[in-house]
C-alpha cells in the first residue's frame, strides 16, 4: 500500500470523487500508449526540474502551488539534497501547470510530502549521477572513483575537481539514468533535509513585491467585480445595466446566466453562479459602480433554507432510525441494554467559511483562441480542464501560471473564480483581473458542511468501552452527500470497540460545500474525542488511560489491520504521541483547581498522528483563556524543514481554535455573516503558548498541512469541561454559553 | 482636482475623487501593491500603512485626508530590506502564506517607534488588530522582540 505513493514516469495523479464528496487522491498508471505518444515528454525528466548555469547557480523548479504550506521551499530542498549542492547557490522558480513534465501539481490532502518525497529525491540523484558521468568521461576515469560535494564533482586519486557549472552542458546531452536505480543518500549524511530553511519568498514578502495573484497587472487590463445572487443558485431577472454602464471608469456590464448543477453541490464542477459583472479601469471604480447596481433576482429553491429549520429537522431525524447504515458489527443495541453505564449525547457543529486572507482572484487574457491565466488555485490543472470545458478551448491552448496564494485551506480547490474570469476575458477579448470582495468570499464559499451526531455508548463494570453507536445527520440527497459531509466507517473508535454501528441520514441542501483543512476530520475529531472524554469521566477513568485501553484492544475481525499500511490507523503510533504529549504536559500530575483545567485530544488523519493537551481557565462570565498547548506529532522518519513544520503545526492549532468561535448560518437562503467581524478568527492576544514535540517513526515522511488541526478542538473543549464541569456539545462556543476571552 | 501625495519620500500626483480609499490609490494607481486588501472595513489590518508615523488602515482612509502627509508603505520601510523588522521576519521565517505580513510589519514598525522595547502585553495590544489566517502570531511576537533587541534600533522617518 505504501507503494501507492511511489511515482514512476507513467504515474499520474487522479482525483476521484467518491460518494459523499471525499476526494481520493490515488495514483494510476498511465497506459503505455499515452506515455509513449510521440511529442509527449515523460514525467520526471531531471532537466525539467534543474538548470545549472556556467557560473554554478542552480535553478530548481517548484512544481506545486504555494498557498503558505511551504512547498515552494520544501520540495526543492529534496532535489537539492540529492543533487548535492549548496543551498545558498540555489534559486527557486515557480513552475507553470504542466503535469506531463512535473507530475501531479496541486495543494491538498497533505499529499505533497508523501507523493514527492521519493521521486524528487530521485530527480536530484539522477542529475547528480549525470554530472558524475560527464566528469568521469571528461577525465577518462571510472565513475565509481568520483564523488560529489557542494556542487562539485571530485576525483580524489588525481586531485581533480570540476564545479557542476562546467559539467552541466555535457551532462544535459546524456541519457538520464533509470530513476528507480539511482543511489540515494543515507539520511545521516543529509545537509539540507532536516535543517531549517526560511521560505524562499520571504524577502519578496517583507518588501511588498508583487508575488500574489491579486498583484498581477497586465497592460490594458480591466478590473472586474461580480455581484452574485445572495441566495445560492438564484438567477438575475433584471438589472439597471444602462445606469451602471455610465458610471466613471466602467467599460462593460455583463449578465452571467450561471451554470450551476447538482454537481456544484456534491462534486468538483463548481459551475458559475448567476450574477452581474462590472468591468472598469480600476478595482475601486468597479467596486464603487457596484454600489449603484440594482438587481432583481429569482432566488429559486435556495430561498427556503434556514439554519433553524436544519436544526429542527436534525432533531426529528435523530428520533428515527438512520436512513442508511454505514458500518455495523457486533450488536451495539443489545450491548447498550446490558452495559453498566450508558451515555447518550447529541453533538453539533456549524457550517464554516474558509476566509483566506487573500480573497479569491485570478487574471486571464484571451486572444487568437488562446487563454493565458494567472491564478491562486490549489488545483490549477483541474481549473484548466474546467475552463476548457466551459469555454470550448483546447487545453493545449490554455496556459496556467501559478501565483503565490494568500492562503488556501481548501477554498482554492474550487476553481469557480477561474472559470468566471476566463469567461469574462473571452467576452472582452482583453486581459481581465477578477477580485472578489470579502463579502463575496464569505457569502459564496464552498462551505465546510455542518452536522449533528447522536451518540450512544456504554461501558462495562470494569469501565471498559463495550459499545458505540452513532447516527450522523448530514446534508445531501439519499446517499449522495455534499462534499466533506460524511464520516468514514473506519473512524476511531470503529474497529476497536467490540460492538459498533454508524448510521446516516441526510437533509437536502442547495448550497456549495467543500473541503476545509482536514475535511471531515476537523468536525468529527471534536465529536469523537469529546464523547470519549465524557465516557471516561462517567466511568471514573482517566481519559488517557481510557483511550490507551481502546487502542490496545484486539481489533474487530472485520477491521483491516496492517502496521505497514500508512492509510490505516496504527495504534502504536497513536499511543506513542499520546504518551509523549502526556509526558511533556505533565498530564499525570495535572493540578485541578476551580476554573482551570487541562484537556486531551488525539486524532489520526492524512497519514499523520497528533495528540494535544490544552490548559484553559474560565472566568465567571464563561470567558475562556487558552493558556498553553502541548502537541505531539508523528509524521514519519524525517521532519524535512523543521522551523516551517513547527510553524505549520501552530497554524493548525490556531485555526482549530478559530473554528470553535465561527459559524455560517442561513436565513431564507441568505448567508447571515458578511465579513470577518461576524466570522472571527483568533487574534494575537488570544493565542496560547504552543509547544510542538516530534515522535520519529520508521515510516516515510508524510504531510503536515492538515493532521495538526483536528485534535485541538476536543482538547480545548475537554479542558473547558475540566475547568467548569460543563460539556461543550455544540459549536461554536457561543451556542454552548462560552466565548474566548 | 489632482492631489499631491507624499509616499515613501516621493511626491506623487493622482487625479481621483478625494473619497477614494488610499489602499486602492496605492495598489492600482501608484504601483505599490505591497499593501493588501483583506476586508475593506478595517477589521483585518492587511492594508496597514504609516501616515505621519502612525499605523492606519488604508482601506478606511480617504486619500483626500492624507494629501501632503508623509505616507510610508511596506515598499518604503527601508531601501534594501534592512529594517530590523524585515530582517527579523526573514530570519525567523515568520510568514506562511505571507499575505498579511506587510500589514503586520507596518503595525509593528509603528509600535517600535513608540515603544522600542515592548513587552508581550504591549505587543499583544498593538498587534491584535492584525489578523493572520495562517496563525503566525507566535513567530510575529518573537520577531518583534528580536527586532527590538537588535543593535540597529529602528528609527522611523515619516
Amino acid at each position: 500500500m505504501s507503494n501507492n505513493y511511489d511515482l514512476d514516469r507513467r504515474s499520474f495523479l487522479k482525483v476521484t470523487v467518491l460518494a459523499g464528496g471525499a476526494v481520493a487522491l490515488g495514483l494510476y498508471k498511465q497506459p503505455w500508449s499515452v506515455a509513449q505518444e510521440p511529442g509527449r515528454r515523460p514525467a520526471f525528466v531531471p532537466v525539467a526540474f534543474i538548470r545549472i548555469d556556467p557560473s554554478g547557480v542552480v535553478t530548481l523548479m517548484a512544481k506545486n502551488p504555494e498557498i503558505g504550506q511551504g512547498v515552494k521551499t520544501m520540495l526543492p530542498m529534496l532535489i537539492a539534497e540529492e543533487l548535492d549542492v549548496d543551498w545558498n547557490d540555489v534559486r527557486i522558480e515557480q513552475a507553470d501547470v504542466h503535469p506531463e513534465l512535473f507530475g501531479p501539481q496541486f495543494a491538498g490532502g497533505s499529499t505533497a510530502t508523501p507523493i514527492n518525497w521519493d521521486p524528487l529525491r530521485r530527480v536530484g540523484a539522477a542529475y547528480r549521477q549525470m554530472l558524475v558521468t560527464a566528469a568521469a568521461q571528461a577525465w577518462g576515469v571510472p565513475e565509481s572513483e568520483c564523488t560529489t560535494n557542494c556542487g562539485k564533482v571530485l576525483h580524489a586519486k588525481s586531485s581533480r575537481m570540476a564545479p557542476y557549472g562546467q559539467l552541466a552542458a555535457k551532462a544535459a546531452t546524456l541519457t538520464p539514468p533509470d530513476l528507480k536505480s539511482v543511489h540515494l543518500k543515507d539520511p545521516k549524511d543529509y545537509r539540507i533535509i532536516g535543517k531549517s530553511h526560511p521560505s524562499v519568498d520571504n524577502r519578496a514578502i517583507v518588501t511588498g513585491k508583487p508575488i500574489f495573484g491579486i498583484d498581477v497587472n497586465l497592460p490594458g487590463m480591466l478590473h472586474a467585480v461580480i455581484q452574485r445572487c445572495p441566495v445560492f443558485g438564484g438567477k438575475v431577472k433584471s438589472a439597471n445595466i444602462d445606469d451602471v454602464s455610465k458610471l466613471p471608469g466602467v467599460r462593460k456590464v455583463l449578465v452571467i446566466e450561471g451554470t450551476l448543477s447538482s454537481d456544484s453541490v456534491a462534486g468538483w464542477e463548481p459551475g458559475m453562479e448567476s450574477g452581474v459583472a462590472i468591468l472598469a479601469d480600476s478595482c475601486w471604480q468597479a467596486q464603487s459602480a457596484r454600489k449603484n447596481l440594482k438587481v432583481e433576482w429569482d432566488y429559486g429553491r435556495g430561498a427556503s433554507q434556514n439554519s433553524d429549520d436544519f436544526t429542527k429537522r436534525a432533531a426529528e431525524l435523530l428520533k428515527s432510525a438512520p436512513a442508511h447504515s454505514v458500518r455495523s458489527y457486533g450488536d451495539a443495541d443489545a450491548t447498550l441494554k446490558s452495559a453498566t453505564k450508558v451515555l447518550d449525547a447529541v453533538y453539533a457543529y456549524p457550517f464554516l467559511a474558509h476566509g483566506t486572507l487573500e480573497p479569491q482572484d485570478t487574471t486571464a487574457a484571451y486572444s487568437d483562441g488562446k487563454m493565458e491565466i494567472w491564478t491562486t488555485s490549489q488545483m490549477p490543472a483541474q481549473g484548466q480542464a474546467l475552463v476548457s470545458h466551459a469555454l470550448g478551448i483546447d487545453p493545449a491552448n490554455i496556459t496556467v501560471h501559478m501565483c503565490r496564494a494568500g492562503g488556501g485551506f481548501g477554498r482554492r480547490l474550487m476553481n469557480d473564480y477561474m472559470v468566471e474570469v476566463a469567461w469574462l476575458a473571452k467576452q472582452m477579448g482583453k486581459p481581465v483581473k477578477l477580485v472578489w470582495s470579502r463579502e463575496d468570499d464569505i457569502a459564496h464559499d464552498a462551505y465546510r458542511p455542518g452536522g449533528t451526531i447522536g451518540l450512544k455508548a456504554g461501558v462495562d463494570a470494569h469501565g471498559r468501552l463495550v459499545a458505540w453507536s452513532q447516527h450522523l445527520i448530514t446534508f445531501g440527497e439519499g446517499k449522495t452527500l455534499v462534499q466533506s459531509g460524511d464520516i468514514g466507517g473506519d473512524q476511531f473508535p470503529a474497529g476497536r470497540v467490540p460492538n459498533y454501528s454508524l448510521g446516516m441520514s441526510a437533509i437536502p441542501l442547495w448550497l456549495r460545500c467543500g473541503a476545509l483543512r482536514a475535511p471531515g476530520d476537523n468536525a468529527y475529531a471534536f465529536v469523537q474525542q469529546s464523547f470519549l472524554d465524557e465516557l471516561a469521566a462517567a466511568a471514573g477513568r482517566d481519559s488517557l488511560d481510557f483511550q490507551l485501553e481502546i487502542l490496545n484492544a484486539a481489533p474487530d475481525p472485520g477491521t483491516k489491520v496492517d502496521p505497514n499500511n500508512p492509510d490505516l490507523l496504527n495504534p502504536e503510533r497513536m499511543k506513542g504521541v499520546l504518551e509523549l504529549v502526556a509526558e511533556k504536559s505533565g498530564w499525570r500530575n495535572r493540578r485541578k483547581s476551580p476554573g482551570r483545567g487541562m484537556g486531551l485530544g488525539a486524532h489520526f488523519c492524512h497519514l499523520g498522528y497528533f495528540a494535544m493537551v490544552v490548559e484553559v481557565s474560565v472566568d465567571s462570565q464563561n470567558r475562556v483563556t487558552v493558556h498553553h498547548v502541548w502537541a505531539a506529532g508523528d509524521i514519519g522518519s524525517q521532519i524535512i524543514n523543521p522551523a516551517a513544520a513547527e510553524s505549520l503545526c501552530c497554524g493548525g492549532i490556531i485555526e482549530g481554535l478559530s473554528h470553535m468561535q465561527q459559524e455560517i448560518t442561513l436565513t431564507n437562503g441568505h448567508v447571515d455573516q458578511a465579513n470577518y467581524h461576524q466570522h472571527p478568527m483568533l487574534r494575537m492576544r488570544q493565542t496560547p503558548a504552543i509547544e510542538i514535540f516530534w515522535r520519529k517513526s520508521e515510516f516515510p515522511p508524510t504531510g503536515l498541512g492538515e493532521p495538526a488541526l483536528p485534535p485541538i478542538l476536543p482538547a480545548a473543549a475537554n479542558a473547558i469541561f475540566a475547568a467548569t464541569g460543563k460539556r461543550i456539545r455544540t459549536l461554536p462556543l457561543m451556542r454552548s454559553g462560552f466565548s474566548f476571552a | 482636482m489632482p492631489l499631491k501625495l507624499n509616499v515613501n519620500h516621493e511626491v506623487r500626483t493622482v487625479d481621483v475623487p478625494p473619497d477614494t480609499p488610499l489602499l486602492w490609490v496605492l495598489r492600482d494607481l501608484l504601483d505599490l501593491p505591497g499593501t493588501k486588501y483583506g476586508c475593506g472595513i478595517g477589521v483585518c489590518g492587511a492594508c496597514t500603512v504609516l501616515v505621519g508615523g502612525k499605523a492606519v488602515r488604508s482601506c478606511m482612509t480617504h486619500v483626500g485626508n492624507v494629501a501632503g502627509e508623509p505616507i510610508t508603505t511596506i515598499e518604503g520601510l527601508s531601501m534594501d530590506a534592512t529594517h530590523p523588522l524585515q530582517q527579523a521576519w526573514e530570519a525567523l521565517d515568520v510568514p506562511q502564506c505571507g499575505y498579511c505580513q506587510p500589514g503586520q510589519i507596518m503595525t509593528a514598525a509603528a509600535l517600535l517607534s513608540q515603544t522600542p522595547h515592548p513587552t508581550d502585553a504591549d505587543i499583544d495590544t498593538a498587534m491584535s488588530g492584525n489578523l493572520c489566517r495562517c496563525g503566525t502570531y507566535p513567530r510575529i511576537r518573537q520577531a518583534i522582540h528580536h527586532a527590538a533587541e537588535s543593535a540597529h534600533a529602528p528609527t522611523l522617518k515619516g
